[in-house]
């Protein structure tokens, strides 16, 4: 393997002098004393190669040795991977020892003792390829699939196929044989360097079934599907966090992958602290059991937060190889990208706009083309659903990080600090926000067949009346409470009706926190059919007065059990203040 | 310091205002040295030159000035002997008293695996309703003040650490004017808090550059106090707009291209370095904690500037202070401050009606916030507008000034108390069951 000397330091960018050939990413170890330090290879300018270390780099000398490893920054991917805390390079949080994370401590992300159950599926014989399923795990109640390397090319034949039995991780559970007739022997774990996507299906659709979130803002109003992109753009204090916390809880997802990339410690301990204790809505087992967590919080090394994206990324795609539903949520890229311009900076690159680096938006871009609900090879489908926020410097969202993701992702959920300040939350702004999924015929399909055919058109008849409940709010700033009719006054409290009810949710709620499909629906149709009545008032303080009774009831509604006596009898009420006031039709 | 044996450089070949360079070897990075005396750190290496950032700024230092390089990274003693003592930025005693002896550690440490963190749920009580009452702090929470220069957060500041419940106080004051040093040592001292106050203090008679070291002062003594002697520790930074100043001299002076606001493209890391040392640790490693109230100077308010933007992305929340001329005093902002870590405690730890009394009544003032300006746009009030005003400027004084000290179920009953007295309960939206239990008949 090549070697060299440190040459230069600034910062975590060391220059370094090769004696032999090197790989642009590929990954090298900085002797320091006994500590190593890991880094990546970033720029080759003649004699001099650039590594970006993922380590702090006090005490680094010119002089120091350097070990080049011949590949680029690989995770490590089998059956143990649920429940784990990992860093950005994919160490074990939890077999680190002390308090204090250690300059240069490493570890192997999975178990090699622990024994699993194999159940084979390749028999021998069998024609397969990357990512062809020879057999089969029971990882925390998910079918975890023993596949082909994604490494191998071509086709190979099943020589010989482990028994159902008990196996360890690097135990030998097939021999294939190459087309020129050599063996190859396969466990069950593999590696793959995280920055190439994992392309072993046969086709990638355009994503159409629904991802039900348990979130009235989006299920509702904006819905994302099942391997679809989405991004969650907004100032501090607005939510994001909150938000992005409630889709990972309640997704009807098999496995959540949450990316923490360059965020704070204690959301991260939130998540460690609240996930083992927190139950699947879907399957009523333990949330951690179907999660995993790469934490790169933001006192940990920039570089690795770079990297802490690309793993989490490769870790999704091996499970969707699986015929698995997977969500990853990362938070925030625009650490990421800060990150990016950090590196770019001190490689002294000329600068894009805000000083990232030019080609930040193709990074963006395709990072967000991982994602996706994909035909396996195997005619199966799987999909990875991507959710990313981005942290707008002063809240502007023209600024690169937000520019660049707005032309790749399919929904957009703008949070608002207006909305924030007035304690809306889920603060997500109704009229600016969107999904393209709506526009998609194949959804409209599939949306028909699992609520009704009137769904969409409900869901649009909502946003008219907010845009009419937005001009008309508008126009009473301008003239004044007596400045306009009275059934101005009732128009815009059916879009506070349409606000509080449907768009407002409790995260922090035991009850509201999560509103299934079903629930959805039925409020929806109740909200509406307030909306599409006349009624029948004097003058215009009646109509504020009216409706905050009607609001304050279907409150209460989301705040009880779904059909529990608390919520028939307020329905109870709201239906008898409904015909004080209604116009029948 | 000099030691022997030790190669001295007397050949510099580049000066800038805050760094100059040489050619020296075997020299590692971030590590000190002393230029004519001053003390520099290794910033930059490239072959055989070595760039060094001179704390003390270069004025006066010759091309050939003797250079000793010292083998190590910047350096605090820390022991019990620190408590009741002022240090310089360098950790040098500037009270007239002896020099620290202790354990010698390296500052700007390693950060805390957070798998070994432990979520915070301890209640900080301040007595100061409008943080008490809508943003409760926690214990191991990182929570700046966004405040005007004109704006008393100083005092506010020392209230809030003189009524906290913790066992050291740690003040790290950077650019400090020399008037508000002395307010400090005096509320301290009058207070005969001393004894569990340590303090960096870099005032503006001080070099800018300097400033950098304070932080990491701050927070070495605080970890030594949370870990080793498992305290309750709560840190003071103030002011880190003028720390923020400071790196980006550096950077400037160094070549590198400003990201926005003239900033360092690195701002946020080196601001989440400092503010990510707030933990809570669990109590298998001793259960201290570390606390982090700083405060951010604003220019004109605007937010939107790149130090308190990426500040607020890194924090838990913030408080803003404002001056309500309806009251005539000071007080907590209810719309724009925010902690972050309230929900652990609020309603847990404190009676279970919190979180929803809290909310309504930021939304009632938020109503009167409405009114008040249909009234200056000239429009008539309705019967709940002129309700929403009288009711939100009872609150406005009985539970946003700065001046209230009381406990957190006092606040509760008080709001609950103006609810009733200007409110049907419809018109709140709180949660039945705590309507029935609470409401003021």
């Amino acid at each position: 393997m090549t070697k060299g000397k440190v040459k230069g330091i600034i910062a975590n960018l060391v220059t370094v002098g090769v004696d032999g050939p090197v790989a642009q990413n590929e990954i090298c170890y900085i002797s320091i004393g006994e500590t190593k330090l890991m880094a990546e290879v970033i720029k080759v300018t003649g004699e001099n190669v650039y590594v970006q270390v993922f380590e702090s780099t006090r005490g680094l000398k010119v002089g120091n040795e350097v070990e080049f490893t011949g590949h680029m920054l690989e995770a490590t991917l089998g059956p143990g991977l649920l429940s784990r805390n990992y860093d950005g390079l994919q160490n074990d949080l939890d077999k680190q020892t002390g308090v204090f994370l250690k300059r240069g401590e490493y570890n192997f992300p999975l178990d090699k003792e622990k024994l699993w159950k194999f159940e084979p599926i390749a028999q021998v014989g069998d024609k397969v390829e990357a990512a062809s399923w020879l057999g089969e795990v029971d990882e925390n109640h998910q079918p975890h699939k023993i596949m082909v390397p994604f490494v191998f090319e071509g086709t190979y034949t099943v020589k010989s196929i482990a028994k159902a039995g008990e196996y360890k991780i690097e135990d030998q559970i097939a021999v294939l044989t190459d087309e020129e007739g050599k063996d190859h022997v396969v466990t069950m774990v593999q590696k793959w360097p995280v920055k190439k996507a994992i392309l072993a299906y046969r086709e990638k659709p355009r994503p159409f079934k629904l991802l039900e979130t348990g979130v009235r803002t989006i299920d509702t109003a904006n819905p994302i599907c099942e391997g679809g992109t989405g991004f969650i753009p907004g100032p501090f204090g607005t939510g994001k966090t909150v938000l992005q916390h409630a889709i990972s809880k309640q997704a009807e997802a098999d496995i959540v992958i949450i990316a923490a990339c360059g965020e704070r410690a204690n959301e991260v301990v939130e998540t460690f602290t609240e996930f083992p204790e927190l139950e699947d809505p879907h399957t009523g087992r333990k949330l951690m059991e179907r999660t995993i967590i790469i934490a790169n919080t933001s006192n940990m090394p920039v570089a690795s937060r770079e990297a802490s994206v690309y793993t989490s990324m490769t870790i999704a795609e091996y499970y969707r190889s699986m015929g698995l539903r997977v969500l990853l949520m990362a938070d925030s890229t625009s650490r990421w990208a800060q990150a990016l311009r950090e590196m770019s900076n001190r490689m002294e690159e000329l600068p894009g706009q805000d000083a990232f680096p030019m080609d930040l938006s193709a990074i963006i871009g395709a990072f967000y083309a991982r994602a996706g609900y994909v035909y396996l090879n195997n005619g199966k489908t799987g999909s990875v659903t991507f959710l990313g926020t981005v942290s707008p410097a002063g809240g502007n969202l023209k600024e690169p990080v937000t520019e660049g993701t707005k032309k790749v992702a399919r929904c957009f959920y703008a949070l608002e600090q207006a909305r924030a300040d007035r304690k809306r939350y889920p603060a997500v702004n109704p009229i600016d926000s969107y999904s393209k999924y709506i526009d998609y015929p194949e959804f409209e399909e599939y949306i028909s067949k699992l609520i009704d055919d009137q769904w969409l058109g409900k869901v649009n008849e909502m946003k008219t009346f907010l845009q009419r409940g937005k001009d008309i709010q508008e126009q009473i700033n301008i003239l004044g409470d007596d400045g306009v009719p009275v059934d101005y006054h009732e128009e815009f409290w059916k879009a506070e009706v349409i606000d509080f009810v449907i768009l407002q949710q409790d995260a922090f709620d035991k009850i509201d926190a999560v509103c299934p499909l079903e629930r959805q629906r039925y409020m929806l149709d109740l909200v509406m059919d307030i909306c599409r009545h006349d009624y029948n008032f004097e003058v215009f303080t009646d109509v504020s007065e009216y409706f905050k009774r009607v609001i304050n009831l279907c409150k209460q509604m989301n705040y009880s059990e779904f059909h529990s006596n608390d919520f028939e009898n307020y329905r109870k009420k709201l239906d008898e203040l409904l015909a004080e006031k209604q116009i029948a039709k | 310091m000099a030691q022997a044996f030790q190669k001295i450089y007397t050949q510099i070949t580049a000066i800038t205002k805050a760094t100059c360079s040489l050619r020296a070897e075997g020299v590692g990075n971030d590590e000190l040295a002393l230029v004519n005396g001053k003390l520099a750190q290794v910033v930059k290496i490239l072959g055989n030159e070595v760039t060094l950032q001179v704390f003390q700024g270069t004025e006066g230092i010759p091309t050939n000035a003797e250079v000793v390089f010292l083998g190590k990274a910047p350096s605090l003693k820390v022991s019990d002997q620190l408590s009741g003592r002022f240090f310089n930025a360098y950790g040098d005693p500037i009270d007239g008293g002896p020099a620290v002896e202790g354990k010698e550690v390296e500052i700007g440490g390693p950060s805390v695996n957070p798998v070994r963190r432990k979520q915070p749920s301890e209640l900080i009580a301040t007595g100061i309703a409008g943080i008490d009452l809508n943003n409760t702090l926690v214990s191991g929470q990182k929570i700046p003040f966004f405040a005007d220069p004109d704006q008393p957060y100083n005092q506010v500041m020392a209230n809030v650490a003189l009524r906290a419940q913790v066992d050291k106080i740690i003040l790290g004051g950077m650019g400090l004017t020399n008037d508000d040093y002395l307010y400090f040592k005096n509320v301290f001292t009058n207070a005969g808090l001393l004894d569990r106050i340590v303090s960096f203090v870099n005032t503006t008679e001080n070099p800018a550059v300097e400033r950098l070291l304070i932080p990491d002062m701050a927070l070495t003594a605080a970890e030594y106090f949370a870990v080793e002697k498992r305290e309750k520790v709560l840190v003071l930074l103030t002011d880190m707009t003028l720390y923020a100043d400071a790196l980006a001299i550096v950077s400037n002076r160094m070549d590198q291209i400003p990201s926005k606001d003239s900033m360092p493209g690195s701002l946020y890391s080196d601001l989440a370095k400092i503010y990510e040392k707030a933990v809570q640790f669990p109590e298998e490693a001793g259960g201290g904690s570390i606390t982090i109230i700083a405060v951010t100077t604003l220019s004109g308010g605007d937010i939107t500037h790149a130090i308190p933007d990426n500040t607020g992305y890194i924090t838990e929340g913030q408080l803003y202070l404002r001056r309500d001329s309806d009251i005539g005093k000071v007080i907590v902002d209810p719309f724009r401050s925010l902690s972050r870590l309230k929900q652990l405690v609020a309603g847990k730890k404190t009676r279970e009606d919190h979180p929803q009394v809290m909310n309504a009544a930021v939304r009632l003032y938020a109503d009167a916030a409405n009114a008040k300006t249909k009234l200056e746009n000239g429009f008539d009030l309705t019967d709940y507008d002129e309700r929403c005003l009288q009711f939100a400027k009872e609150y406005s004084n009985d539970i946003l000034a700065i001046d209230v000290n009381i406990n957190t179920t006092e606040m509760l009953d008080i709001a609950w108390a103006l609810f009733a007295k200007y409110f049907k309960p419809e018109e709140v939206n709180i949660k039945q069951a705590l309507v029935d239990k609470y409401w003021k008949k």
